[in-house]
């Protein structure tokens, strides 16, 4: 797998465009998922992952080679998130308290269909509870516990990506867990 | 019953697996005894598992599409050549650089096609050479554009350049081996780089 990626990047760095479709291909759903579950918004995370790889594109040059390409890919698209709910932050909790994420809307727009059997519509509406939890972490553990729980990457890895000490990145997931249990010891 | 201090770190350090052998023993006894951090434990276990069966998404439809439309225009080599016919200045300015960077890039400009040493015995597959096994090359071998595989044994240097050299294994080579690409790339990266900003000077002079 790295090494198949790793020669993609050699023909993209030779000026072969088409190679980095192949890696947006194999990459795309990990760094959609990483960004939805940070921002808790379809249309935002659309936007901030094409923007990741947009941006791996423009500086591959400047990728190490002998890396692991997803750490890199991830970084940029974790810091891109992370710019985004720091500039947003106002609108952004008040939309998300008044109408709700947009997969609400999704969820509602299924539920009207009434296609799904009662248990997955259940199933939808703790999703929905699950991700609002999520998105209701302040920024720091929100990062480490989705790079965690959701992208399953290790501790290092998580201190590679964020770029913080490995002690760091265990005391924001101790305080992540902390606040997730309260928020969700009654669902 | 008094709760351990440390209790609490304990059971996160056992999450992470990170915990010592003597503390989680002491965690694994307390845990037994104690329904107040038995409820606490199974609190932090719940919201693992609630977080890690929020199912998996995937990317939008035309995702890829969608990427693929805004990357920045492919530097077609055509084009750039086009550019320099048409800026005299330009050209000058890569002809500088050309004898800054000597003659690799002029080979490099010129020998963008496959090519290899002429030595008998070598098979030619698809940009691959092949030394096949139980035959000997007696010299050197250059491969431009394409990868070498060492399945037999040469007598000589071997030189791999923009390519991979795959050995079947080390001793196969009596001389040196030598793979060139990262400094063509990287020199065809500053070439690119360079001109890039000297077209942006142009076009704002205009
Ligand atoms: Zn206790």
């Amino acid at each position: 797998m790295e090494a198949l990626i790793k020669k993609r990047i050699k023909q993209v760095l030779k000026g072969d465009q088409s190679a980095y479709g192949e890696i947006v291909e194999i990459y795309k759903d990990k760094v959609f998922q990483l960004c939805y579950r940070i921002l808790g918004n379809r249309h935002e995370a659309e936007d901030m992952a094409q923007e990741a790889f947009i941006r791996a594109y423009i500086n591959i040059s400047s990728f190490n080679i002998d890396l692991k390409f997803s750490t890199w890919l991830y970084r940029i698209a974790t810091n891109l998130c992370i710019d985004r709910i720091r500039k947003k932050k106002p609108d952004y909790y008040l939309d998300a308290e008044v109408s709700g994420t947009d997969g609400l809307t999704m969820y509602s727009q299924i539920a009207s269909d009434s296609i799904l059997p009662e248990d997955e519509i259940e199933n939808l509406e703790l999703q929905e509870t699950i991700q609002r939890e999520i998105t209701k972490l302040p920024e720091k553990y929100r990062s480490v516990i989705v790079l965690k729980y959701i992208e399953e990457l290790s501790l290092n890895e998580i201190s590679e990506i964020l770029d913080i000490p490995l002690g760091t990145v265990k005391t924001r997931i101790h305080r992540g867990r902390e606040a997730l249990r309260h928020q969700l010891r009654n669902v | 019953m008094k709760c351990p201090d440390n209790i609490v770190l304990y059971m996160h350090e056992y999450l992470d697996e990170e915990i010592d052998e003597h503390d989680e023993e002491l965690l694994k006894k307390h845990l037994q005894t104690c329904p107040k951090c038995q409820s606490y434990f199974h609190e932090l276990e719940k919201a693992i598992a609630l977080v890690q069966s929020t199912s998996h998404i995937q990317a939008p439809s035309n995702f890829t599409e969608n990427v693929m439309a805004r990357l920045p225009k492919e530097k077609r080599r055509v084009s750039v050549n086009r550019w320099f016919r048409h800026h005299p200045l330009l050209t000058a300015a890569s002809l500088f650089i050309i004898l800054m960077t000597g003659s690799l890039l002029s080979t490099w400009n010129k020998d963008h096609e496959f090519s290899v040493t002429k030595q008998p015995n070598l098979v030619v597959h698809n940009n691959t050479v092949i030394v096949p096994e139980g035959e000997v090359i007696k010299g050197d071998i250059t491969v431009r554009n394409g990868d070498l595989q060492i399945e037999g044994k040469v007598e000589g240097d071997v030189t791999v350049i923009n390519g991979e050299n795959y050995l079947a294994s080390a001793g196969n080579v009596t001389g040196e081996i030598k793979e060139v690409n990262e400094v063509f790339e990287w020199i065809w990266y500053h070439v690119k780089k360079t001109s890039k900003e000297l077209v942006s000077v142009f076009q704002d002079k205009d």
